[in-house]
């Protein structure tokens, strides 16, 4: 069971946190120009670490609001809890 | 040697001392015409399949840890082809086929036992859907029908099929031909039939870099050294991301925890296996008695072959909402596996665009029952540089073109 500090509501049980997978995706600025191939990255394709991955949660039993963390995949161990920029995905 | 009931006895006279080893242990050559990368039972079946319908016998397998240690060994022996697609009901299928007469043709017992699958509806929605997936097998030539709740109640008598229940029973499909397997007897005899053909299986070899030119794979960096190879396929489950990386190759894939579970030893009570989407819990009993459970994935991505308390608390609530019988049935093991996920829950059975190279990922939950089909289509695609017309849609091409095979949710798999 992951332990995780809320920014905003302190270290809550995992059971409160919905899991929003792998952080600093943007959104294409131009969709219309985009290619297949670019859609599929951007949809679909994913680094999946082994080690240090920066992922997106979202406290939804709680305050609702999204941030991210820095979690190790294999230790489970989060390192670094940060809040989202309007540029950081 | 071939084991057979002469053997049996014979050996039973020197107390079974002068049992030879199943696979011999050789060091790693330096060149091979192909190399599978993953010790499992897919990367087993892949090279045995090559060496015998393509072959191939100047072959090797690289497992970084012991074959069948992987998912291999932490699944719930699950082998069914009741899936939606046609696409995928037809591999699955071709799957099934093969695990018919595999134990005749490893000369290996793998307690194949055909004793059938219930996916139960719980919901007028979940029975509409199993009607449709049951006319789609059919269809397809595959083994199905649909049960109702009584019908239910008669094959298994201490399922909860009370009209009063939280979630009601109101009937399943039903593919008799489907049923379990003893999974490490799946890896040992695909290993010693692979051995026998001439494949070197070398454990304990990690690899560590993928060496290409001109677009052409040539070597793997190992753990034991350079290894030179024409042909290269990568089947590692859960770890197809990070061998991916090595080539810069962007994969549609996330690894997450698959938690597991056994219980103690019980007199025989459930003769069959029975999965329920909507309760999310899967459940069966192995020849030792235990009965063997599984249910979904941690949310979140994670290589550590171990899960979330909150998921176990959730697998035993939907185990007794099924079979209150079993409330004060103590567990005796639990162990989590890595599973390989892929948006469409269908695998990736592939070309990459390296020439040379080429993957077999996207198994995600449930991959033990397609061992023997996996591995007879990626052999051919390997020998051939091309894609039998079985694994043909199971492409990387498919996530850029949009022709997804969306299992999720159809194909009775409760992730």
């Amino acid at each position: 069971m992951l332990l995780i500090k809320c920014p905003w509501c302190g270290a809550r049980a995992e059971t409160e946190f919905s899991y929003g997978g792998e952080a600093d995706i943007k959104r294409p600025e131009a969709p219309d120009k985009l290619s297949d191939k670019e859609w599929a990255d951007y949809l679909f394709m994913r680094k999946n670490p082994r080690g240090t991955h920066r992922e997106l949660w979202n406290h939804s039993q709680g305050c609702r609001r999204w941030f991210g963390a820095e979690r190790n995949t294999v230790t489970y161990q989060i390192a670094d809890i940060f809040t989202l920029s309007e540029d950081s995905g | 040697m071939r084991y057979s009931a002469l053997s049996l006895v014979k050996n039973a006279f020197t107390h079974n001392r002068n049992w030879g080893e199943a696979w011999r242990t050789p060091d790693p050559k330096k060149h091979y015409d192909a190399l599978i990368v993953g010790g499992g039972g897919h990367g087993l079946a892949t090279a045995y399949y090559l060496a015998k319908e393509h072959g191939m016998r100047n072959i090797a397998v690289l497992e970084k840890n012991w074959i069948g240690g992987g998912n291999t060994g932490r699944n719930t022996t699950i082998v069914r082809s009741n899936y939606l697609w046609t696409e995928a009901s037809l591999l699955y299928e071709k799957s099934m086929q093969l695990w018919e007469r595999l134990s005749q043709e490893l000369n290996y017992n793998v307690m194949f036992s055909q004793r059938g699958v219930y996916n139960l509806g719980h919901t007028l929605q979940d029975m509409r859907d199993i009607e449709r997936r049951v006319h789609a097998n059919r269809l397809n030539g595959i083994d199905a029908k649909v049960v109702t709740a009584e019908e239910i109640k008669e094959s298994i008598p201490h399922i909860n099929t009370s009209p009063d229940a939280r979630y009601p029973i109101l009937g399943a499909s039903l593919q008799p031909r489907a049923g379990v397997a003893r999974h490490d007897a799946v890896a040992w005899g695909f290993a010693r039939a692979a051995d026998n053909l001439g494949v070197d299986i070398i454990e304990q070899c990690e690899v560590t870099a993928i060496n290409c030119e001109g677009g052409h794979v040539t070597a793997v960096e190992t753990s034991r050294g350079t290894i030179h190879a024409e042909k290269i396929g990568v089947v590692v489950a859960g770890n197809a991301s990070v061998l991916s990386s090595m080539v810069d190759l962007r994969l549609p894939i996330e690894s997450h925890p698959l938690q597991a579970y056994v219980s103690e030893p019980l007199r025989p009570i459930i003769d069959t296996v029975i999965m329920s989407n909507a309760v999310h819990g899967y459940i069966s009993q192995s020849d030792k008695g235990e009965l063997v459970i599984g249910a979904g994935i941690d949310a979140y991505t994670g290589y550590g072959q171990r899960g979330s308390f909150s998921i176990i608390e959730h697998t035993m609530q939907a185990i007794i909402e099924l079979f209150p019988i079993f409330s004060r049935v103590r567990m005796l093991r639990l162990w989590g596996g890595i599973v390989d996920v892929s948006p469409d829950a269908c695998p990736i059975i592939s070309k990459t665009p390296i020439d040379g190279l080429y993957f077999n990922c996207g198994w995600g939950t449930g991959g033990f029952k397609a061992t023997p089909g996996s591995g007879w289509v990626f052999a051919h695609t390997i020998a051939k540089d091309q894609p039998h017309s079985l694994n043909k849609p199971f492409n990387l091409q498919r996530f850029e073109t949009g022709a997804l095979i969306d299992e999720h949710g159809a194909a009775a798999v409760a992730h």
